[in-house]
């Protein structure tokens, strides 16, 4: 009983982080299945959104600047309009670059965070990182906080999905992949591409930063390396492309699909011998790699993929 | 003064060499296979890994096994193209660039997983800088870099400008279809640029191992600068990537110099931003660079 009662813990934290992958793989879909904006600083974003909710929320310290002590709720606004701000700031020097200049500056800019993160000891303390942040729903008893947070984060998820499938399949998401399809002809139709490249590019990095808010609320604490910022990225780009971009219902199946395979991975290497442990943890970023390519030159529409929306009926 | 010269200018030309060597490779390969590589910084660590590894084995000077560690590099270059970027030529540039992002944790997982993650030596000891005039210090190591990197500088030269390979590979980089039309056989072109590519790769890595010392990362940290440099130089333009390397190199280090009161004028932690920098600010100014490349 004891033993199943941790499975139910575990399988219930699983679903927790793949839900935050989730709102990560949808704020990508967004990007780059719809609209064609290759992001690579995913994890740059991510990083805003957790540092902002994280000095909001925090009791005073005088480690760090914040620490307002703010409800969560509060944390996870303020995530999204910092990180929405910073990504619109980031989108007017970058997104007139083509798809390639577009990845190496967008890789360039998560650099710069971690850099800032790293540097700015008075605002964020530094390496060492933000500690004690609060949890909602902590000090209910043990499962149903963990279950409420669940809860709160598919909610999330299942709402953020009403909202990019109604946009999907509004005169909006037809006007973006048009744009990704054929760029010089959504010009052409008199379509301000820059401006919905932007609305695409601003509103999917705000997903971010609300993972980002997620995370550092669940984790209780965050550090420029909490999360190792190349592989975090990697993984998001990788649960798309098996999911299936430009379908929603694919980045949700491939975030909780691949962060399943990942964490089961890390129980089968946990248990081998120390050094050996250590070491077979690269075997995995190894795999996940392999099945990326495998998915790139066999299945390059992923599990699911795109289902454009019925063209409305034509105006006689 | 002469601190400035010794503290900042030496090492930034010696840092500016080690990123040109390594930006000929990224604007070869996005002149002639048409994409961002953000493998090639893992290339380049694995580079550096085999030739640690050699030296660790026989004792002999870093320099010394650099060949065989740049020809084992190539090889594996070859090896990944083949298996991971030649079955998308014919898909959008952009999968190959996705590729490229897979092949980049592979590779450096496959190090981590082979070499483990502590920092190593590549040599021991620490030498003392030379002086000259009284008051210019300049590491012996400096030097040896430095030369190193010019003579390696002038093998692409001659590779590019007297063979017919190196003349075929600036054909295909100014102008693909042409090319084709003249009967260049494009694989052999696809092949040589990789063994140049990653060769180069693996020699700059093994001079900044030489500088500094092994680590994991190493090759990504270079990845940013190495870009950098490319775009400044003009993509496909390997005298502009020397060029732009060197300006990138001089930029980082001078960054730092207290120009400004006593302080230094950047704070050293923020270098890779330099690069950064000067890279956006080159896109949004001249796209093609300082050489007139492409811009795709």
């Amino acid at each position: 009983m004891e033993q199943l009662y941790g499975i139910f813990l575990y399988l219930v934290s699983l679903a927790i982080m793949g839900g935050i992958y989730a709102i990560l793989a949808l704020g990508l879909n967004l990007q780059w299945g719809f609209t064609g904006l290759f992001n690579v600083g995913i994890a740059g974003f991510f990083a805003i959104g957790a540092y902002t909710s994280a000095l909001l929320t925090t009791a005073p310290s005088v480690r760090h600047l914040g620490g307002l002590d703010m409800p969560y709720v509060a944390g996870f606004c303020a995530a999204m309009t910092v990180t929405g701000v910073i990504a619109w700031a980031v989108g007017k020097v970058c997104l007139r670059l083509r798809s390639d200049y577009l990845a190496i500056a967008t890789i360039g800019i998560g650099e710069i965070f971690r850099l800032i993160l790293k540097n700015e000891t008075w605002a964020t303390n530094g390496p060492r990182g933000v500690s004690m942040v609060p949890r909602p729903f902590e000090h209910l008893p043990e499962p149903y906080n963990q279950l409420l947070f669940l809860a709160l984060v598919i909610g999330a998820v299942a709402v953020l999905y009403a909202l990019l499938e109604t946009a999907r399949k509004s005169p909006w998401g037809r006007v973006m992949t048009a744009i990704r399809e054929n760029e010089p002809a959504a010009r052409a139709a008199g379509k301000d591409v820059e401006r919905f490249r932007m609305e695409a590019f601003v509103i999917g990095c705000m997903f971010m930063g609300l993972a980002g808010a997620f995370t550092a609320q669940y984790l209780k604490f965050i550090d420029p390396n909490a999360t190792e910022l190349t592989t975090t990225t990697f993984l998001v780009w990788v649960m798309l492309i098996v999911g299936g971009s430009a379908n929603n219902k694919g980045a949700i199946l491939g975030a909780f699909l691949i962060w399943a395979v990942w964490s089961a991975s890390e129980i089968v290497t946990g248990r081998l011998p120390d050094e050996l442990a250590i070491r077979t943890a690269y075997v995995r970023i190894f795999l996940i790699g392999l099945a990326l390519q495998i998915f790139l030159q066999k299945h390059p529409h992923g599990i699911l993929p795109e289902k454009r929306p019925k063209p409305p009926p034509a105006n006689s | 003064m002469m601190e400035f010269v010794n503290f900042h200018l030496v090492p930034g030309v010696v840092l500016g060499c080690i990123y040109a060597l390594g930006a000929i490779g990224i604007t070869l390969t996005f002149g002639i296979l048409r994409f961002a590589n953000f493998s090639h910084g893992e290339i380049m660590t694995l580079g550096v890994y085999f030739a640690w590894t050699m030296v660790h084995l026989s004792g002999l000077h870093p320099l010394l096994v650099a060949p065989l560690a740049m020809a084992l590099t190539a090889l594996v270059a070859l090896g990944v193209d083949r298996a991971f970027y030649k079955p998308l030529r014919a898909a959008p540039t952009i999968m190959v660039v996705i590729a490229s992002f897979g092949v980049m944790l592979m590779v450096r997982s496959a190090i981590q997983f082979s070499w483990g993650v502590q920092l190593k030596g590549m040599v021991q000891g620490i030498q003392r800088p030379l002086i000259w005039f009284d008051a210019l210090r300049v590491s012996p190591k400096h030097l040896v870099i430095v030369a190193a990197a010019v003579v390696l500088v002038i093998v692409v030269h001659y590779l590019l400008s007297r063979t017919r390979t190196g003349k075929a590979m600036r054909a295909m980089s100014d102008s693909p279809e042409l090319a084709r039309l003249t009967g260049i056989d494009t694989e052999k072109v696809v092949r040589t640029t990789w063994i140049v590519g990653a060769g180069l790769a693996a020699a700059a890595g093994i001079l900044l191992a030489y500088d500094t010392h092994v680590e994991t990362t190493m090759g990504f940290k270079l990845l940013l600068p190495m870009f950098a440099a490319a775009i400044l130089g003009g993509l496909g333009k390997p005298y502009g990537a020397i060029l732009g390397g060197l300006v990138i190199g001089v930029a980082e280090e001078v960054s730092s110099y207290p120009w400004i009161g006593d302080a230094p004028l950047l704070n050293p932690g923020y270098k890779a931003g330099v690069a950064f920098a000067i890279m956006v600010g080159m896109l949004l100014w001249r796209p093609s660079g300082l050489f007139r490349g492409r811009v795709f």
